[in-house]
């Protein structure tokens, strides 16, 4: 049997993107994350990205860890905490992770407005040149979109699927990313454009799904394809590039 | 006949392949001659760095209010002319710039730690972003927008980074202090220092009474920094390019 493309694609936002991702779109305070949700959604984006085979850094678990423990800790009645070396008694259990997100932040915005003056200066030109001639960066990620948000559009409809399955008989399918390249791209023949959940309109079982959504990751990774996002959480749409 | 000052370095400004700062212009005033006629540039000799400023801040008024297609802009701690953004699609054009080379967040990320907390090391990046970095740190070096500074007294003597002169020509930056959230991010780091050196003279003063080398520490931060913004050997790379 011909083995199908293994797509390998490396996730360049941290833990820390992730957590800041979530708290945004749970619309809750930094400073008082309430750690139960944010930690079990947390889980279920780190076990999502598992099971598409993301390469998600390492720190991505020691974060799940952090947040277990904190968890923990905060179930504990107070005079019943124990206090280790460095924190001192009292001191609410989150307060070190909300420290490292909200300077975390401030170098995410700075970076940010970094990257409009960096827009802003290719439209101007010297005697050099527009500028000393950086290359652009071959790492990228994946689009306009954060994989996170994929992740959630992937998610739900993840969620529909395995409602469906259950009045479904279980047909012994299989699909290869392969063919779902090959069926995105003819859907794609005479028109630029469609929305997300048109990729899955057809999808029937869990895995057709996964697989669909890789086939995605794949194309948007060799740049025949981009995501693009009107307004932050908002619909995802997916183009052909060229 | 006598030539204007304004003339003059509108002229250097014309032809200069990079910002000129004002020491540039000045250097250039005392050093130019002309041997068949010495009267002409002999007037100008002398002219003092302050009557450079003015002049350029004349002109690039000038520049704002007669918009011809140029401006004069303030750049890694130099000036330089600089065709206005309107032209951009014709310019691309002519040049073959057609490719956005735009950095990506990571990059952005990391360069932007750096810039505000300069010199730091490595672990301390990754610290701020909560993942590694070593990826970046590599292309960013061989970029030549971030160079080795120095080395950290810490243990295991790590490498201490800082932006290049290239970074701030990338963006069009007039120093550090002319990064996104600089007085913020900044203001925070100084005082972080402060405080560090604050507990170190606590530590030195318990040790020795008579409390010596006070002022050593802030010295040390002043040279790192001066290293840091106007390294010499970021320039070389880039006219190779």
């Amino acid at each position: 049997m011909e083995s199908d493309y293994k797509v390998k694609l490396e996730v360049f936002e941290g833990p820390l993107d992730l957590l800041l991702y979530l708290i945004k779109k749970e619309e809750v305070d930094i400073y008082d994350i309430p750690i139960e949700r944010i930690t079990n959604q947390y889980m279920e984006y780190l076990s999502l990205m598992q099971l598409l085979n993301l390469e998600v850094a390492g720190e991505f678990l020691v974060m799940a860890a952090t947040l277990m423990y904190i968890k923990s800790r905060m179930l504990l009645p107070v005079d019943q905490q124990v206090t280790d070396a460095e924190t001192e008694e009292g001191e609410d259990p989150r307060w070190e992770l909300i420290r490292q997100l909200v300077e975390y932040k401030k170098f995410k915005d700075a970076a940010l407005q970094l990257g409009q003056r960096e827009e802003q200066q290719a439209n101007i030109f010297s005697r050099q040149g527009p500028d000393t001639g950086i290359e652009a960066d071959k790492d990228v990620p994946l689009a306009e979109v954060s994989i996170f948000d994929l992740i959630n559009a992937f998610n739900d409809v993840l969620k529909k699927a395995s409602a469906r399955e259950d009045f479904r008989e279980i047909m012994e399918e299989r699909f290869t990313v392969s063919d779902k390249i090959e069926e995105i791209l003819y859907t794609l023949r005479d028109r630029s454009e469609m929305v997300f959940g048109e990729l899955f309109a057809s999808v029937g079982s869990r895995a057709e799904v996964v697989v669909t959504f890789l086939a995605l990751l794949e194309l948007i990774r060799l740049k025949r394809l981009k995501v693009r996002q009107a307004e932050a959480f908002g619909e995802i749409h997916v183009i052909k590039v060229g | 006949m006598t030539l204007e000052l304004k003339k003059i370095i509108e002229a250097l400004l014309f032809s200069a392949e990079r910002p000129l700062a004002p020491k540039d212009i000045r250097a250039i005033f005392a050093e130019a001659t002309d041997e068949e006629n010495p009267g002409m540039t002999e007037p100008f000799r002398n002219v003092r760095e302050a009557q450079i400023v003015a002049t350029l801040e004349e002109l690039k008024i000038e520049y704002d209010t007669q918009q011809p297609s140029f401006q004069l802009v303030e750049i890694a701690g130099g000036w330089r002319l600089v065709t206005r953004s309107e032209y951009a699609p014709w310019l691309k054009k002519l040049l073959d710039e057609t490719r956005p080379h735009r950095l990506s967040p990571p990059s952005l990320e990391t360069l932007s730690i750096i810039a505000l907390r300069q010199p730091i090391a490595r672990a301390d990046i990754a610290a701020i972003r909560g993942v590694e970095v070593d990826g970046v740190i590599k292309t960013l070096l061989e970029r030549d927008l971030i160079t080795i500074v120095g080395k950290s007294e810490a243990p295991g003597r790590p490498m201490l980074y800082g932006t290049t002169q290239k970074f701030l020509e990338h963006f069009g930056l007039r120093d550090i202090d002319d990064m996104p959230k600089a007085a913020e991010l900044r203001l925070q780091a100084a005082a972080l220092k402060t405080a560090e050196e604050k507990t170190e003279e606590a530590q030195a003063k318990a040790k020795d009474a008579m409390g010596s080398g006070t002022d050593a520490a802030p010295e040390a931060v002043a040279e790192a920094k001066a290293t840091t913004t106007t390294p010499d050997e970021g320039q070389a790379p880039t006219t190779a390019q």
